[in-house]
Protein backbone atom coordinates (compact mmCIF):
# COMPACT_ATOMS: atom_id res chain seq x y z
CA UNK A 1 0.00 0.00 0.00
CA UNK A 2 1.24 3.46 -0.83
CA UNK A 3 0.84 6.25 1.62
CA UNK A 4 0.96 9.27 -0.65
CA UNK A 5 -1.04 12.06 0.81
CA UNK A 6 -3.76 13.77 -1.17
CA UNK A 7 -2.43 16.65 -3.22
CA UNK A 8 -4.42 19.28 -1.43
CA UNK A 9 -6.06 19.61 1.93
CA UNK A 10 -9.65 20.57 2.39
CA UNK A 11 -10.69 23.55 4.39
CA UNK A 12 -13.79 21.74 5.54
CA UNK A 13 -13.67 19.63 8.66
CA UNK A 14 -14.91 16.57 6.79
CA UNK A 15 -13.23 14.86 3.90
CA UNK A 16 -14.79 14.67 0.47
CA UNK A 17 -14.74 11.14 -0.89
CA UNK A 18 -15.79 12.26 -4.37
CA UNK A 19 -15.68 15.64 -5.98
CA UNK A 20 -16.52 16.25 -9.64
CA UNK A 21 -16.63 19.52 -11.54
CA UNK A 22 -18.52 19.91 -14.81
CA UNK A 23 -17.82 16.36 -15.86
CA UNK A 24 -18.66 15.67 -19.50
CA UNK A 25 -18.30 12.48 -21.50
CA UNK A 26 -19.24 12.44 -25.16
CA UNK A 27 -19.57 9.39 -27.36
CA UNK A 28 -19.65 10.34 -31.04
CA UNK A 29 -20.93 13.80 -30.18
CA UNK A 30 -23.68 12.52 -27.88
CA UNK A 31 -23.35 13.55 -24.26
CA UNK A 32 -23.65 10.51 -22.01
CA UNK A 33 -22.55 12.55 -19.02
CA UNK A 34 -23.58 16.18 -19.25
CA UNK A 35 -21.91 18.62 -16.89
CA UNK A 36 -22.12 16.64 -13.67
CA UNK A 37 -20.84 18.33 -10.54
CA UNK A 38 -21.29 16.58 -7.24
CA UNK A 39 -19.71 16.01 -3.88
CA UNK A 40 -19.87 12.93 -1.71
CA UNK A 41 -18.78 13.10 1.90
CA UNK A 42 -16.62 10.56 3.68
CA UNK A 43 -18.68 7.79 5.23
CA UNK A 44 -21.76 8.55 3.18
CA UNK A 45 -23.94 6.19 1.19
CA UNK A 46 -24.67 8.15 -1.94
CA UNK A 47 -26.99 7.00 -4.70
CA UNK A 48 -27.22 7.90 -8.35
CA UNK A 49 -30.80 7.19 -9.28
CA UNK A 50 -31.96 7.15 -12.85
CA UNK A 51 -33.28 5.03 -15.69
CA UNK A 52 -31.05 2.75 -17.73
CA UNK A 53 -29.02 4.78 -20.17
CA UNK A 54 -29.13 7.94 -18.04
CA UNK A 55 -25.34 8.03 -17.68
CA UNK A 56 -24.88 6.39 -14.28
CA UNK A 57 -22.47 3.68 -15.38
CA UNK A 58 -20.50 6.09 -17.55
CA UNK A 59 -20.09 8.41 -14.56
CA UNK A 60 -18.89 5.50 -12.42
CA UNK A 61 -16.48 4.32 -15.13
CA UNK A 62 -14.94 7.78 -15.26
CA UNK A 63 -14.56 7.90 -11.48
CA UNK A 64 -12.88 4.48 -11.35
CA UNK A 65 -10.40 5.46 -14.13
CA UNK A 66 -11.77 3.12 -16.79
CA UNK A 67 -12.91 5.98 -19.02
CA UNK A 68 -11.36 9.38 -19.63
CA UNK A 69 -13.77 12.31 -19.43
CA UNK A 70 -14.13 14.53 -22.47
CA UNK A 71 -14.10 17.61 -20.22
CA UNK A 72 -14.18 18.46 -16.56
CA UNK A 73 -12.34 17.15 -13.55
CA UNK A 74 -12.90 14.73 -10.74
CA UNK A 75 -11.20 13.69 -7.55
CA UNK A 76 -11.68 10.45 -5.67
CA UNK A 77 -10.47 10.40 -2.07
CA UNK A 78 -8.60 13.59 -2.88
CA UNK A 79 -6.76 12.10 -5.84
CA UNK A 80 -7.11 13.35 -9.39
CA UNK A 81 -8.64 10.68 -11.62
CA UNK A 82 -6.40 11.66 -14.54
CA UNK A 83 -3.10 12.49 -12.88
CA UNK A 84 -3.12 10.07 -9.93
CA UNK A 85 -4.72 6.98 -11.37
CA UNK A 86 -2.83 4.51 -9.20
CA UNK A 87 -3.69 6.38 -5.99
CA UNK A 88 -7.34 6.47 -7.04
CA UNK A 89 -7.28 2.78 -7.89
CA UNK A 90 -5.73 2.00 -4.53
CA UNK A 91 -8.48 3.82 -2.66
CA UNK A 92 -11.49 2.27 -4.35
CA UNK A 93 -13.34 -0.98 -4.67
CA UNK A 94 -15.84 -1.68 -7.44
CA UNK A 95 -18.67 -4.05 -8.06
CA UNK A 96 -19.51 -3.82 -11.73
CA UNK A 97 -22.95 -4.10 -13.20
CA UNK A 98 -21.95 -7.06 -15.34
CA UNK A 99 -20.01 -9.91 -13.75
CA UNK A 100 -16.25 -9.42 -13.75
CA UNK A 101 -15.14 -12.72 -12.23
CA UNK A 102 -12.89 -15.38 -13.69
CA UNK A 103 -15.35 -18.26 -13.71
CA UNK A 104 -12.63 -20.85 -14.33
CA UNK A 105 -11.21 -20.04 -10.91
CA UNK A 106 -12.77 -20.83 -7.55
CA UNK A 107 -14.27 -18.17 -5.33
CA UNK A 108 -11.22 -18.31 -3.10
CA UNK A 109 -8.86 -18.00 -6.03
CA UNK A 110 -10.71 -14.96 -7.36
CA UNK A 111 -10.31 -13.26 -4.00
CA UNK A 112 -6.68 -14.32 -3.70
CA UNK A 113 -5.93 -12.99 -7.20
CA UNK A 114 -7.46 -9.68 -6.23
CA UNK A 115 -5.64 -9.48 -2.91
CA UNK A 116 -2.29 -10.08 -4.59
CA UNK A 117 -2.96 -7.44 -7.23
CA UNK A 118 -3.60 -4.98 -4.42
CA UNK A 119 -0.39 -5.97 -2.67
CA UNK A 120 -1.78 -7.56 0.50
CA UNK A 121 0.71 -9.77 2.32
CA UNK A 122 0.15 -13.45 2.94
CA UNK A 123 -1.32 -13.21 6.44
CA UNK A 124 -3.61 -10.32 5.60
CA UNK A 125 -4.78 -12.13 2.50
CA UNK A 126 -5.78 -15.21 4.41
CA UNK A 127 -7.44 -13.34 7.23
CA UNK A 128 -9.26 -10.95 4.95
CA UNK A 129 -10.54 -13.64 2.59
CA UNK A 130 -12.10 -15.42 5.59
CA UNK A 131 -13.61 -12.15 6.77
CA UNK A 132 -15.21 -11.08 3.52
CA UNK A 133 -16.39 -14.59 2.71
CA UNK A 134 -18.16 -14.83 6.04
CA UNK A 135 -19.66 -11.38 5.54
CA UNK A 136 -21.37 -12.56 2.36
CA UNK A 137 -21.89 -16.09 3.73
CA UNK A 138 -19.96 -17.92 1.05
CA UNK A 139 -17.40 -19.76 3.24
CA UNK A 140 -18.65 -23.20 2.25
CA UNK A 141 -18.55 -22.31 -1.47
CA UNK A 142 -15.00 -20.94 -1.38
CA UNK A 143 -13.48 -23.87 -3.27
CA UNK A 144 -16.18 -24.20 -5.90
CA UNK A 145 -15.46 -22.94 -9.42
CA UNK A 146 -17.30 -19.67 -10.00
CA UNK A 147 -18.87 -21.10 -13.14
CA UNK A 148 -21.02 -23.21 -10.81
CA UNK A 149 -22.23 -20.21 -8.75
CA UNK A 150 -25.75 -18.82 -9.08
CA UNK A 151 -26.21 -15.20 -10.14
CA UNK A 152 -26.81 -14.09 -6.57
CA UNK A 153 -23.74 -15.93 -5.29
CA UNK A 154 -21.59 -14.36 -8.00
CA UNK A 155 -22.82 -10.92 -7.03
CA UNK A 156 -22.08 -11.60 -3.37
CA UNK A 157 -18.60 -12.84 -4.26
CA UNK A 158 -18.03 -9.65 -6.23
CA UNK A 159 -19.08 -7.56 -3.26
CA UNK A 160 -16.71 -9.57 -1.08
CA UNK A 161 -13.95 -8.98 -3.60
CA UNK A 162 -14.67 -5.27 -3.77
CA UNK A 163 -14.02 -5.13 -0.02
CA UNK A 164 -10.86 -7.26 0.02
CA UNK A 165 -8.33 -4.45 0.07
CA UNK A 166 -10.11 -2.24 2.63
CA UNK A 167 -11.19 0.36 0.06
CA UNK A 168 -12.02 3.84 1.27
CA UNK A 169 -14.71 4.23 -1.36
CA UNK A 170 -16.80 1.37 -2.71
CA UNK A 171 -18.64 1.73 -6.01
CA UNK A 172 -21.65 -0.48 -6.56
CA UNK A 173 -23.07 -0.30 -10.06
CA UNK A 174 -26.62 -1.65 -9.93
CA UNK A 175 -25.71 -4.08 -7.14
CA UNK A 176 -29.03 -5.93 -7.13
CA UNK A 177 -29.91 -5.86 -10.82
CA UNK A 178 -31.66 -9.08 -11.82
CA UNK A 179 -31.59 -10.60 -8.34
CA UNK A 180 -34.56 -12.07 -6.51
CA UNK A 181 -36.11 -10.04 -3.67
CA UNK A 182 -34.56 -12.17 -0.91
CA UNK A 183 -31.04 -11.86 -2.24
CA UNK A 184 -31.66 -8.18 -2.82
CA UNK A 185 -32.55 -7.62 0.83
CA UNK A 186 -29.50 -9.56 1.97
CA UNK A 187 -27.26 -7.45 -0.21
CA UNK A 188 -28.84 -4.31 1.21
CA UNK A 189 -27.98 -5.59 4.67
CA UNK A 190 -24.34 -6.22 3.67
CA UNK A 191 -24.10 -2.73 2.24
CA UNK A 192 -25.42 -1.12 5.42
CA UNK A 193 -23.22 -3.36 7.55
CA UNK A 194 -20.00 -2.49 5.83
CA UNK A 195 -20.87 1.19 5.78
CA UNK A 196 -21.25 1.03 9.54
CA UNK A 197 -18.60 -1.55 10.46
CA UNK A 198 -15.85 -0.69 8.02
CA UNK A 199 -16.77 2.99 7.60
CA UNK A 200 -16.66 2.54 3.85
CA UNK A 201 -18.02 5.38 1.76
CA UNK A 202 -20.42 3.89 -0.75
CA UNK A 203 -21.49 5.20 -4.13
CA UNK A 204 -24.21 3.16 -5.73
CA UNK A 205 -26.22 3.46 -8.89
CA UNK A 206 -29.67 2.05 -9.17
CA UNK A 207 -32.90 2.38 -11.03
CA UNK A 208 -34.84 0.82 -8.15
CA UNK A 209 -36.58 3.56 -6.15
CA UNK A 210 -36.97 1.49 -3.01
CA UNK A 211 -33.26 0.59 -3.09
CA UNK A 212 -32.20 4.22 -3.24
CA UNK A 213 -34.72 5.12 -0.55
CA UNK A 214 -33.69 2.33 1.80
CA UNK A 215 -29.92 2.63 1.49
CA UNK A 216 -28.88 6.13 0.53
CA UNK A 217 -28.28 9.08 2.77
CA UNK A 218 -28.29 11.35 -0.26
CA UNK A 219 -29.50 10.80 -3.78
CA UNK A 220 -28.69 12.42 -7.07
CA UNK A 221 -31.43 11.99 -9.64
CA UNK A 222 -29.89 11.65 -13.07
CA UNK A 223 -31.66 11.86 -16.40
CA UNK A 224 -30.12 12.21 -19.87
CA UNK A 225 -26.69 12.64 -18.32
CA UNK A 226 -27.70 15.52 -16.08
CA UNK A 227 -28.21 15.66 -12.32
CA UNK A 228 -31.69 17.11 -12.02
CA UNK A 229 -31.99 16.98 -8.23
CA UNK A 230 -29.70 16.14 -5.33
CA UNK A 231 -30.65 15.83 -1.67
CA UNK A 232 -31.59 13.41 1.07
CA UNK A 233 -34.49 11.11 0.17
CA UNK A 234 -36.62 12.82 2.82
CA UNK A 235 -35.88 16.33 1.57
CA UNK A 236 -36.53 15.25 -1.99
CA UNK A 237 -39.90 13.90 -0.98
CA UNK A 238 -40.60 17.03 1.07
CA UNK A 239 -40.17 19.14 -2.05
CA UNK A 240 -43.45 17.67 -3.18
CA UNK A 241 -44.88 18.30 0.25
CA UNK A 242 -47.69 16.58 2.09
CA UNK A 243 -49.40 13.70 0.35
CA UNK A 244 -50.09 12.36 -3.09
CA UNK A 245 -53.64 11.55 -4.14
CA UNK A 246 -53.80 9.36 -7.23
CA UNK A 247 -57.07 9.46 -9.09
CA UNK A 248 -58.55 7.46 -11.89
CA UNK A 249 -61.28 9.52 -13.50
CA UNK A 250 -63.41 9.54 -16.62
CA UNK A 251 -63.01 11.35 -18.90
CA UNK A 252 -59.45 11.90 -17.74
CA UNK A 253 -58.83 15.04 -19.75
CA UNK A 254 -61.86 16.81 -18.32
CA UNK A 255 -60.90 15.73 -14.80
CA UNK A 256 -57.39 17.07 -15.29
CA UNK A 257 -58.72 20.46 -16.49
CA UNK A 258 -61.06 20.80 -13.54
CA UNK A 259 -58.76 19.51 -10.80
CA UNK A 260 -56.05 21.89 -11.98
CA UNK A 261 -58.19 24.82 -10.95
CA UNK A 262 -58.65 23.76 -7.31
CA UNK A 263 -56.76 26.03 -4.98
CA UNK A 264 -55.66 23.23 -2.61
CA UNK A 265 -53.96 21.26 -5.38
CA UNK A 266 -50.28 22.20 -5.18
CA UNK A 267 -49.18 20.28 -8.22
CA UNK A 268 -50.89 18.05 -10.71
CA UNK A 269 -49.43 15.40 -12.99
CA UNK A 270 -50.95 13.05 -15.50
CA UNK A 271 -49.37 9.84 -16.70
CA UNK A 272 -50.74 6.54 -17.97
CA UNK A 273 -54.31 7.67 -17.31
CA UNK A 274 -53.59 8.35 -13.65
CA UNK A 275 -53.78 11.86 -12.20
CA UNK A 276 -51.49 12.61 -9.27
CA UNK A 277 -52.33 15.52 -7.00
CA UNK A 278 -49.81 16.86 -4.51
CA UNK A 279 -51.74 18.18 -1.53
CA UNK A 280 -51.38 18.91 2.17
CA UNK A 281 -53.33 16.76 4.61
CA UNK A 282 -54.61 14.43 1.96
CA UNK A 283 -57.03 12.63 4.26
CA UNK A 284 -59.08 15.86 4.53
CA UNK A 285 -59.02 16.46 0.79
CA UNK A 286 -60.53 13.16 -0.31
CA UNK A 287 -64.01 14.11 0.98
CA UNK A 288 -63.73 17.39 -0.94
CA UNK A 289 -63.18 15.39 -4.12
CA UNK A 290 -65.97 12.95 -3.47
CA UNK A 291 -68.66 15.44 -2.41
CA UNK A 292 -68.50 17.36 -5.71
CA UNK A 293 -71.55 16.84 -7.87
CA UNK A 294 -70.55 14.67 -10.82
CA UNK A 295 -72.82 16.53 -13.20
CA UNK A 296 -71.49 19.87 -12.08
CA UNK A 297 -67.79 18.97 -12.55
CA UNK A 298 -68.34 16.85 -15.65
CA UNK A 299 -66.30 13.74 -14.75
CA UNK A 300 -66.64 10.55 -12.73
CA UNK A 301 -64.04 9.45 -10.18
CA UNK A 302 -63.42 5.71 -10.45
CA UNK A 303 -60.76 5.26 -7.79
CA UNK A 304 -58.82 7.29 -5.24
CA UNK A 305 -55.53 6.38 -3.59
CA UNK A 306 -53.80 8.37 -0.87
CA UNK A 307 -50.11 7.95 -0.09
CA UNK A 308 -46.98 9.68 1.04
CA UNK A 309 -44.80 10.80 -1.88
CA UNK A 310 -42.23 8.23 -2.99
CA UNK A 311 -39.06 8.77 -4.92
CA UNK A 312 -41.06 7.72 -7.94
CA UNK A 313 -43.16 10.87 -7.48
CA UNK A 314 -39.99 12.90 -7.05
CA UNK A 315 -38.60 11.48 -10.25
CA UNK A 316 -41.85 12.26 -12.02
CA UNK A 317 -41.75 15.77 -10.61
CA UNK A 318 -38.28 16.51 -11.92
CA UNK A 319 -38.35 14.71 -15.25
CA UNK A 320 -42.04 14.82 -16.16
CA UNK A 321 -42.17 11.05 -16.54
CA UNK A 322 -42.01 7.94 -14.41
CA UNK A 323 -38.77 6.03 -14.35
CA UNK A 324 -40.32 3.21 -16.38
CA UNK A 325 -41.42 5.64 -19.07
CA UNK A 326 -37.97 7.24 -19.02
CA UNK A 327 -36.45 3.80 -19.40
CA UNK A 328 -38.67 2.96 -22.35
CA UNK A 329 -37.75 6.21 -24.09
CA UNK A 330 -34.04 5.81 -23.40
CA UNK A 331 -34.11 2.24 -24.69
CA UNK A 332 -35.77 3.60 -27.82
CA UNK A 333 -33.06 6.21 -28.08
CA UNK A 334 -30.34 3.60 -27.69
CA UNK A 335 -31.92 1.46 -30.36
CA UNK A 336 -32.02 4.37 -32.73
CA UNK A 337 -28.42 5.22 -31.91
CA UNK A 338 -27.31 1.68 -32.50
CA UNK A 339 -29.05 1.59 -35.85
CA UNK A 340 -27.45 4.85 -36.83
CA UNK A 341 -23.96 3.60 -36.01
CA UNK A 342 -24.39 0.20 -37.54
CA UNK A 343 -22.48 -0.03 -40.75
CA UNK B 1 6.20 -0.79 -5.70
CA UNK B 2 8.80 -3.00 -7.30
CA UNK B 3 7.75 -6.05 -5.33
CA UNK B 4 4.16 -5.33 -6.29
CA UNK B 5 5.16 -5.43 -9.97
CA UNK B 6 6.69 -8.87 -9.45
CA UNK B 7 3.60 -9.94 -7.54
CA UNK B 8 1.44 -8.76 -10.47
CA UNK B 9 3.49 -10.73 -12.97
CA UNK B 10 3.36 -13.76 -10.70
CA UNK B 11 -0.38 -13.62 -10.12
CA UNK B 12 -1.10 -13.22 -13.85
CA UNK B 13 1.13 -16.20 -14.50
CA UNK B 14 -0.49 -18.23 -11.73
CA UNK B 15 -3.95 -17.57 -13.12
CA UNK B 16 -2.88 -18.72 -16.58
CA UNK B 17 -1.37 -21.90 -15.13
CA UNK B 18 -4.51 -22.75 -13.18
CA UNK B 19 -6.72 -22.19 -16.16
CA UNK B 20 -4.38 -24.19 -18.39
CA UNK B 21 -4.20 -27.17 -16.06
CA UNK B 22 -7.99 -27.20 -15.71
CA UNK B 23 -8.68 -27.09 -19.44
CA UNK B 24 -7.37 -30.50 -20.45
CA UNK B 25 -9.45 -30.53 -23.61
CA UNK B 26 -7.82 -27.28 -24.73
CA UNK B 27 -4.39 -28.85 -24.42
CA UNK B 28 -5.39 -31.87 -26.47
CA UNK B 29 -7.11 -29.61 -28.98
CA UNK B 30 -4.03 -27.52 -29.60
CA UNK B 31 -1.68 -30.49 -29.78
CA UNK B 32 -3.73 -32.60 -32.13
CA UNK B 33 -3.32 -30.48 -35.26
CA UNK B 34 0.51 -30.23 -35.20
CA UNK B 35 0.65 -33.91 -34.37
CA UNK B 36 -1.48 -34.82 -37.40
CA UNK B 37 0.71 -32.62 -39.58
CA UNK B 38 3.77 -34.48 -38.38
CA UNK B 39 2.16 -37.86 -38.78
CA UNK B 40 0.66 -37.29 -42.22
CA UNK B 41 3.22 -35.09 -43.92
CA UNK B 42 6.28 -36.32 -42.07
CA UNK B 43 5.66 -39.92 -42.92
CA UNK B 44 4.14 -39.23 -46.33
CA UNK B 45 7.05 -37.25 -47.70
CA UNK B 46 9.68 -39.17 -45.87
CA UNK B 47 10.53 -42.09 -48.11
CA UNK B 48 12.91 -41.56 -50.99
CA UNK B 49 11.86 -37.99 -51.63
CA UNK B 50 14.48 -35.31 -51.58
CA UNK B 51 13.29 -31.82 -50.88
CA UNK B 52 14.55 -29.14 -53.26
CA UNK B 53 16.55 -26.52 -51.40
CA UNK B 54 17.30 -28.79 -48.49
CA UNK B 55 20.68 -30.48 -48.21
CA UNK B 56 20.81 -34.10 -49.25
CA UNK B 57 20.67 -36.53 -46.40
CA UNK B 58 18.19 -34.52 -44.33
CA UNK B 59 15.00 -36.54 -44.30
CA UNK B 60 11.72 -34.70 -44.47
CA UNK B 61 10.51 -35.52 -40.97
CA UNK B 62 13.65 -34.01 -39.48
CA UNK B 63 13.18 -30.97 -41.67
CA UNK B 64 9.51 -30.63 -40.75
CA UNK B 65 9.66 -31.01 -36.95
CA UNK B 66 11.25 -27.58 -36.22
CA UNK B 67 8.64 -25.99 -38.50
CA UNK B 68 5.80 -27.71 -36.69
CA UNK B 69 7.23 -26.69 -33.32
CA UNK B 70 7.35 -23.13 -34.63
CA UNK B 71 3.74 -23.48 -35.71
CA UNK B 72 2.70 -24.80 -32.30
CA UNK B 73 4.42 -21.88 -30.64
CA UNK B 74 2.82 -19.40 -33.05
CA UNK B 75 -0.72 -20.65 -32.56
CA UNK B 76 -0.61 -21.08 -28.81
CA UNK B 77 1.11 -17.72 -28.32
CA UNK B 78 -1.28 -15.84 -30.54
CA UNK B 79 -4.25 -17.33 -28.74
CA UNK B 80 -2.67 -16.55 -25.36
CA UNK B 81 -2.26 -12.93 -26.47
CA UNK B 82 -5.70 -12.67 -27.95
CA UNK B 83 -7.17 -14.10 -24.73
CA UNK B 84 -7.25 -10.46 -23.59
CA UNK B 85 -10.30 -10.33 -25.81
CA UNK B 86 -12.02 -13.13 -23.91
CA UNK B 87 -11.33 -11.33 -20.66
CA UNK B 88 -12.93 -8.28 -22.22
CA UNK B 89 -15.95 -10.34 -23.27
CA UNK B 90 -16.39 -11.95 -19.86
CA UNK B 91 -15.80 -8.74 -17.97
CA UNK B 92 -12.71 -9.89 -16.09
CA UNK B 93 -10.55 -7.33 -17.88
CA UNK B 94 -12.29 -4.58 -15.88
CA UNK B 95 -11.12 -6.22 -12.66
CA UNK B 96 -7.55 -6.16 -13.98
CA UNK B 97 -7.76 -2.64 -15.40
CA UNK B 98 -8.90 -0.96 -12.19
CA UNK B 99 -6.16 -2.57 -10.11
CA UNK B 100 -3.41 -0.19 -8.97
CA UNK B 101 -0.69 -1.94 -10.95
CA UNK B 102 1.49 -1.06 -13.91
CA UNK B 103 0.02 -2.00 -17.30
CA UNK B 104 3.46 -3.28 -18.32
CA UNK B 105 3.46 -5.67 -15.36
CA UNK B 106 0.06 -7.00 -16.46
CA UNK B 107 1.36 -7.61 -19.97
CA UNK B 108 4.58 -9.21 -18.73
CA UNK B 109 2.55 -11.49 -16.47
CA UNK B 110 0.32 -12.47 -19.35
CA UNK B 111 3.38 -13.12 -21.50
CA UNK B 112 4.97 -15.19 -18.73
CA UNK B 113 1.83 -17.30 -18.42
CA UNK B 114 1.29 -17.65 -22.16
CA UNK B 115 4.95 -18.49 -22.84
CA UNK B 116 4.93 -21.18 -20.17
CA UNK B 117 1.87 -22.89 -21.60
CA UNK B 118 3.18 -22.49 -25.17
CA UNK B 119 6.56 -23.94 -24.17
CA UNK B 120 4.87 -26.93 -22.57
CA UNK B 121 3.01 -27.54 -25.83
CA UNK B 122 6.10 -27.03 -27.98
CA UNK B 123 8.17 -29.41 -25.88
CA UNK B 124 5.36 -31.99 -25.91
CA UNK B 125 5.35 -31.85 -29.71
CA UNK B 126 9.12 -32.28 -29.70
CA UNK B 127 8.83 -35.32 -27.44
CA UNK B 128 6.04 -36.79 -29.58
CA UNK B 129 8.16 -36.31 -32.70
CA UNK B 130 10.98 -38.29 -31.09
CA UNK B 131 8.63 -41.27 -31.06
CA UNK B 132 7.97 -40.73 -34.77
CA UNK B 133 11.67 -40.97 -35.49
CA UNK B 134 12.90 -37.40 -35.17
CA UNK B 135 16.61 -37.05 -34.35
CA UNK B 136 18.09 -34.02 -32.61
CA UNK B 137 21.76 -33.21 -33.19
CA UNK B 138 22.67 -32.81 -29.51
CA UNK B 139 21.55 -31.58 -26.12
CA UNK B 140 22.95 -28.06 -26.46
CA UNK B 141 20.86 -27.79 -29.60
CA UNK B 142 17.82 -28.52 -27.47
CA UNK B 143 18.74 -25.67 -25.10
CA UNK B 144 19.09 -23.33 -28.09
CA UNK B 145 15.75 -24.52 -29.39
CA UNK B 146 14.15 -23.69 -26.04
CA UNK B 147 15.54 -20.18 -26.32
CA UNK B 148 14.06 -19.76 -29.79
CA UNK B 149 10.73 -21.15 -28.65
CA UNK B 150 10.77 -18.64 -25.81
CA UNK B 151 11.46 -15.75 -28.19
CA UNK B 152 8.76 -16.83 -30.64
CA UNK B 153 6.35 -17.13 -27.73
CA UNK B 154 7.10 -13.70 -26.25
CA UNK B 155 6.91 -11.98 -29.65
CA UNK B 156 3.60 -13.39 -30.74
CA UNK B 157 1.89 -13.00 -27.36
CA UNK B 158 2.88 -9.34 -27.51
CA UNK B 159 1.53 -9.22 -31.06
CA UNK B 160 -1.70 -10.94 -29.98
CA UNK B 161 -2.20 -8.51 -27.09
CA UNK B 162 -1.64 -5.59 -29.46
CA UNK B 163 -4.30 -6.89 -31.87
CA UNK B 164 -6.74 -7.77 -29.09
CA UNK B 165 -6.40 -4.33 -27.54
CA UNK B 166 -7.65 -2.75 -30.73
CA UNK B 167 -10.58 -5.13 -31.17
CA UNK B 168 -14.02 -4.49 -29.71
CA UNK B 169 -15.27 -8.05 -29.35
CA UNK B 170 -14.47 -11.65 -30.22
CA UNK B 171 -16.24 -11.58 -33.57
CA UNK B 172 -13.11 -10.71 -35.52
CA UNK B 173 -11.20 -13.59 -33.97
CA UNK B 174 -11.43 -16.06 -36.87
CA UNK B 175 -10.65 -13.26 -39.31
CA UNK B 176 -7.40 -12.62 -37.45
CA UNK B 177 -6.55 -16.31 -37.51
CA UNK B 178 -7.15 -16.60 -41.24
CA UNK B 179 -5.69 -13.34 -42.48
CA UNK B 180 -2.79 -12.89 -40.09
CA UNK B 181 -1.84 -16.08 -38.29
CA UNK B 182 -2.10 -18.54 -41.18
CA UNK B 183 -0.09 -16.39 -43.64
CA UNK B 184 2.60 -15.93 -40.98
CA UNK B 185 2.71 -19.69 -40.59
CA UNK B 186 2.63 -20.58 -44.30
CA UNK B 187 5.28 -18.02 -45.26
CA UNK B 188 7.67 -19.02 -42.49
CA UNK B 189 9.24 -21.94 -44.35
CA UNK B 190 7.81 -24.46 -41.93
CA UNK B 191 7.09 -26.95 -44.73
CA UNK B 192 9.92 -26.19 -47.13
CA UNK B 193 12.87 -23.79 -47.39
CA UNK B 194 11.84 -20.17 -48.06
CA UNK B 195 14.24 -20.17 -51.03
CA UNK B 196 11.66 -22.34 -52.80
CA UNK B 197 9.18 -19.49 -52.88
CA UNK B 198 8.94 -17.64 -56.19
CA UNK B 199 10.92 -14.41 -56.32
CA UNK B 200 7.98 -12.08 -55.65
CA UNK B 201 6.92 -13.98 -52.53
CA UNK B 202 10.38 -14.39 -51.09
CA UNK B 203 10.75 -10.81 -49.77
CA UNK B 204 7.46 -11.20 -47.91
CA UNK B 205 8.71 -14.44 -46.38
CA UNK B 206 11.82 -12.58 -45.30
CA UNK B 207 9.61 -9.99 -43.60
CA UNK B 208 7.84 -12.73 -41.65
CA UNK B 209 9.44 -12.87 -38.18
CA UNK B 210 8.48 -16.51 -37.79
CA UNK B 211 10.81 -17.32 -40.73
CA UNK B 212 13.74 -16.53 -38.42
CA UNK B 213 12.14 -18.43 -35.56
CA UNK B 214 11.74 -21.56 -37.66
CA UNK B 215 15.21 -21.13 -39.12
CA UNK B 216 16.69 -20.75 -35.65
CA UNK B 217 14.87 -23.85 -34.45
CA UNK B 218 16.05 -25.80 -37.46
CA UNK B 219 19.59 -24.64 -36.94
CA UNK B 220 19.47 -25.65 -33.25
CA UNK B 221 17.70 -28.98 -33.66
CA UNK B 222 19.03 -30.45 -36.91
CA UNK B 223 22.02 -28.24 -37.68
CA UNK B 224 20.62 -26.98 -40.99
CA UNK B 225 19.74 -23.36 -41.58
CA UNK B 226 19.56 -20.63 -44.16
CA UNK B 227 20.65 -17.72 -42.02
CA UNK B 228 23.35 -17.53 -39.39
CA UNK B 229 22.07 -18.40 -35.93
CA UNK B 230 23.02 -14.97 -34.57
CA UNK B 231 21.01 -13.22 -37.29
CA UNK B 232 17.92 -15.28 -36.38
CA UNK B 233 18.50 -14.45 -32.75
CA UNK B 234 18.96 -10.70 -33.27
CA UNK B 235 15.94 -10.32 -35.53
CA UNK B 236 13.70 -12.24 -33.13
CA UNK B 237 14.98 -10.26 -30.17
CA UNK B 238 14.25 -6.95 -31.88
CA UNK B 239 10.82 -8.15 -32.98
CA UNK B 240 10.08 -9.43 -29.48
CA UNK B 241 11.00 -6.16 -27.77
CA UNK B 242 8.96 -4.21 -30.33
CA UNK B 243 5.93 -6.41 -29.80
CA UNK B 244 6.09 -6.16 -25.99
CA UNK B 245 6.31 -2.37 -26.33
CA UNK B 246 3.49 -2.21 -28.87
CA UNK B 247 1.33 -4.65 -26.91
CA UNK B 248 1.65 -2.84 -23.59
CA UNK B 249 1.21 0.57 -25.18
CA UNK B 250 -1.99 -0.40 -27.01
CA UNK B 251 -3.20 -2.32 -23.96
CA UNK B 252 -2.75 0.69 -21.70
CA UNK B 253 -4.87 2.81 -24.02
CA UNK B 254 -7.85 0.43 -24.07
CA UNK B 255 -11.06 1.90 -22.72
CA UNK B 256 -13.71 -0.47 -21.48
Amino acid sequence: MRNNLPTFSFKRNFMLAIETKNLIKEFDGLKAVDNISLEVKEGEIFGLLGPNGAGKTTTIKILVTLLTPTKGEAKVWGFDILKQKDEVRNSIGIVFQEPALDNRLTGYENLDFHARLYGLDKETRKKRIEEVLSLVELQDKADVLVINYSGGMQRRLEIARGLMHYPKVLFLDEPTLGLDPQTRHRIWDYVLQLNQKEKTTIILTTHYMEEADYLCQRIGIIDFGKIVALDTPQNLKNILGGDVISIEAFPPQKAFEVLKTYSWVKKINQHNGIIDLNVDQGENKIPLLIEKDQKEVGFVIKSVNLRKPTLEDVFLHFTGKTIREAEASSIEKQKRMRQRFRR
Amino acid sequence: MKSNNLQTIYVMWLREMKRFLRAKSRLIGTLIMPFFFLLAMGSGFNSGFSLPGAPPGVNYLNFLVPGIIGMTMLFSSMSAGISVLWDKEFGFLKEIMVAPVRRLAIILGRIAGGVTTALIQGVLILILSLFLGFKMVNLSGFIWALLFMLLIGISFIGFGVAIASKMEDTQGFSLIMQFIVFPIFLLSGAFFPVTNFPGWLRPIAYLDPLTYGVDGLRSSLIGFSQFPLTLDLIILLIFGVLMIALGSWLFSTTEI
